[in-house]
């Protein structure tokens, strides 16, 4: 029995962290711009290539995974000045235009680097519960996850960064009357949030074979976790991988992988049904309600 | 007058060379290049939807190739399961119906929750991976419907279009995809025409005003997704009896992206462009293909990004343009505005 609900409770936790892990940096972004990074799993797979053959090298994994997330930040800051800044005010283009660019950089890995590269093997092993074995890694990816979330709310609610992004995000006219230069605002945020898919893709890249197109397996997730979540990429965004991990770790466990991401499409057609804005539009909405005069719209 | 003014533009001169090319073109060729063109054709009817859903009423869809998916593996299931003389075009038909119901009732969720743009991007690119997905796994024995069986990668067998019990191959079949194709185009420049056209083109500009003016337009975006949907579905049905088969790897990102890439190259406001420039693309594709693979998808990539980034009405309908403002200028006492509706519209932010 206790061997059913721990299985169940790590198969949530591993699910939740992917999916958090997938789409923080695709929230961040979004939640910030309205800007869909099509780029994003290529942006992850960029991180796994970085991580991969720093670590070969001999590099020591968690300073390969740094290097990985400060690589991916600065390519995303020059593909924010370069593509995306011209693009604002045209969403659409810049979702087109992004996805051009991730095919460019999927293709062109393929170009350099072959079909494959031999990855490295996750750290710390396994444990075994009742009858069946554990990763360690998997259980670390979880506790990531919860500590990332914590640094970017620290980053956001307590920093001057945090501060000027917060007014950003609320009025951008009014942010840059008062002195914050937010197209600098937006490169920073579109860095930090390929920093987060290159961390991400640098932690996925120990528990799978790198290929050029590595960033496709994740971003299904992150996609359905960012549109069920919304805009908040602090709140919306966890509690949308909690509530999708828990369907897919349920699915996923008793019929298969393919069947758990079917799960994952399906509640997100019907929670867009309902929830338009996502968990996060959910939120305000509630928390508008007792005392509407702080509201500006 | 003015009728007449503005039928004499750039793009109608360049359909109309097309379509005279396409008629002559099977006699002065081989078998091979012929039913080439046939495959060429049957894929420019999804750049086709694309250009509708995406150019004329502002909705950007990457789930056009889960469409075609959908439209080429029914077909299949349908045409191996039902014998018969005309099966192969009822197949056809329940290949559209079907593409085009997962469409409608995709948009209905969609659209009638209040979710637009980038939402819809992502929502219809889940779509396609998700199927991918799930045909991908459909390799073993317990996944058939019937006769058909799914196979997963190894593809599945799909029979040819045939008239009684003989199949459709070489001119006839060109002529037949060239007849849908064109069928298909001209009555989407119809119905862009339409009053109900119109409503499209005001509902990407500016939806609640549109809605102000009584347009239902919720249900107006349901019902061009559909038809896109259901063209998206006929081009797969074209594309899996072409070539007898079709596997998962059709509704992969590499081909979801590729229909969007030709259209913006093309351009996305024009559907002449958009069938030109993709029948264009892919033989451009296809030769690329033989001396260097992985350089097409790199280069059509960045012919893409730079046509959105410095050409954002598209290379072919930037030159309709520079055309019929050299037309213009020669030409005397022309009052009508070259472009017609190219208007590069101001996107609204969120």
């Amino acid at each position: 029995m206790l061997n059913v609900v721990f299985n169940a409770l790590y198969q949530f936790q591993v699910s939740f962290s992917f999916l958090l892990l997938s789409a923080i940096g695709l929230a961040v972004i979004f939640g910030m711009m309205g800007v869909i990074n099509l780029a994003h799993g290529e942006f992850m797979m960029l991180g796994a290539y970085i991580t991969t053959i720093a670590a070969t090298q001999g590099v020591p994994l968690v300073l390969a995974i740094v290097i990985a997330a400060l690589g991916v930040a600065a390519f995303g800051a020059i593909v924010e000045i370069l593509v995306v800044r011209r693009l604002y005010g045209r969403l659409l283009d810049s979702v087109a235009a992004t996805w051009a660019v991730g095919l460019i950089l999927s293709q062109g890995m393929l170009i350099l680097t072959g079909p494959s590269m031999q990855g490295v093997s996750s750290p710390f092993g396994s444990f075994t519960v009742g009858q069946t074995s554990y990763s360690w890694y998997r259980v670390l990816l979880g506790v990531i996850s919860l500590v990332l979330l914590a640094l970017l709310y620290l980053l956001f609610m307590n920093t001057k960064f945090g501060l000027r992004a917060r007014a950003t995000i609320q009025d951008p006219a009014i942010a840059r009357a008062l002195g914050v230069d937010t197209p600098r605002m937006y490169t920073m945020t579109f860095a930090l949030g390929s920093a987060l898919a290159g961390l991400a893709g640098g932690l996925f890249a120990l528990t799978a074979t790198i290929v050029p197109f590595f960033g496709t397996n994740y971003i299904v997730e992150a996609f359905v976790t960012v549109i069920v979540g919304g805009a908040n990429a602090l709140l919306g965004t966890p509690i949308a991988a909690a509530l999708l991990g828990a369907i897919n770790a349920a699915l996923g466990t008793k019929y298969g992988l393919y069947i758990g991401r079917v799960g994952l499409l399906l509640t997100t057609i019907i929670i867009i049904r309902v929830l338009p804005d996502g968990i996060s539009g959910l939120l305000e909405r509630w928390r508008m309600r007792p005392s509407g005069a702080r509201s500006r719209k | 007058m003015r009728r007449g003014a503005s039928l004499l533009k750039a793009e109608n001169v360049a359909f109309v060379i097309f379509l005279a090319y396409l008629v002559v073109y099977p006699s002065t060729t081989d078998e091979f290049s012929i039913g080439n063109t046939a495959y060429f054709m049957a894929i420019s009817l999804m750049a086709l939807s694309l250009a509708l859903i995406w150019g004329k009423a502002g909705i950007l869809s990457f789930g056009q190739t889960a469409f075609f998916g959908v439209g080429g593996y029914l077909y299949g299931i349908y045409t191996l399961n039902v014998i018969g003389s005309d099966a192969t075009w009822i197949g056809i038909l329940v290949g559209v119906l079907a593409g085009g119901l997962v469409a409608a009732v995709l948009g209905y969720f969609m659209f009638f929750g209040g979710v637009n743009d980038v939402f819809v991007g992502l929502t219809t690119l889940a779509l396609t991976l998700v199927l991918q997905t799930f045909m991908a796994q459909t390799a073993g024995p317990e996944w058939s419907v019937g006769e058909a069986r799914l196979n997963g990668y190894n593809g599945m067998y799909v029979p040819q279009i045939s008239f009684g019990d003989m199949a459709l191959y070489g001119k006839p079949l060109y002529f037949l995809y060239f007849a849908i194709m064109i069928g298909v185009y001209v009555l989407l420049r119809w119905l862009a025409g339409s009053r109900w056209g119109y409503g499209l083109l005001a509902l990407q500009e500016n939806r609640p005003r549109t809605e102000t003016f009584g347009y239902n337009v919720r249900l107006m975006q349901v019902q061009v997704f559909a038809l896109a949907g259901g063209i998206a579905a006929l081009s797969g049905v074209l594309y899996a009896s072409w070539g007898s088969y079709i596997d998962p790897s059709s509704m992969g990102l590499t081909a979801a992206i590729t229909p969007v890439i030709y259209v913006a190259i093309g351009g996305r406001r024009s559907l002449t462009a958009a069938m030109i420039s993709s029948m264009i693309l892919l033989q451009l594709s296809q030769s690329l293909a033989s001396s260097a693979p992985e350089y097409a998808l790199v280069i059509f990539g960045l012919l893409a990004l730079l046509a959105v980034l410095f050409v954002p009405e598209g290379f072919m309908v930037a030159l309709f343009n520079v055309i019929d403002r050299w037309l213009f200028r020669r030409s005397v006492r022309d009052t009508s505005q070259g472009s017609g509706e190219v208007v590069p519209g101001r996107g609204e932010l969120a």
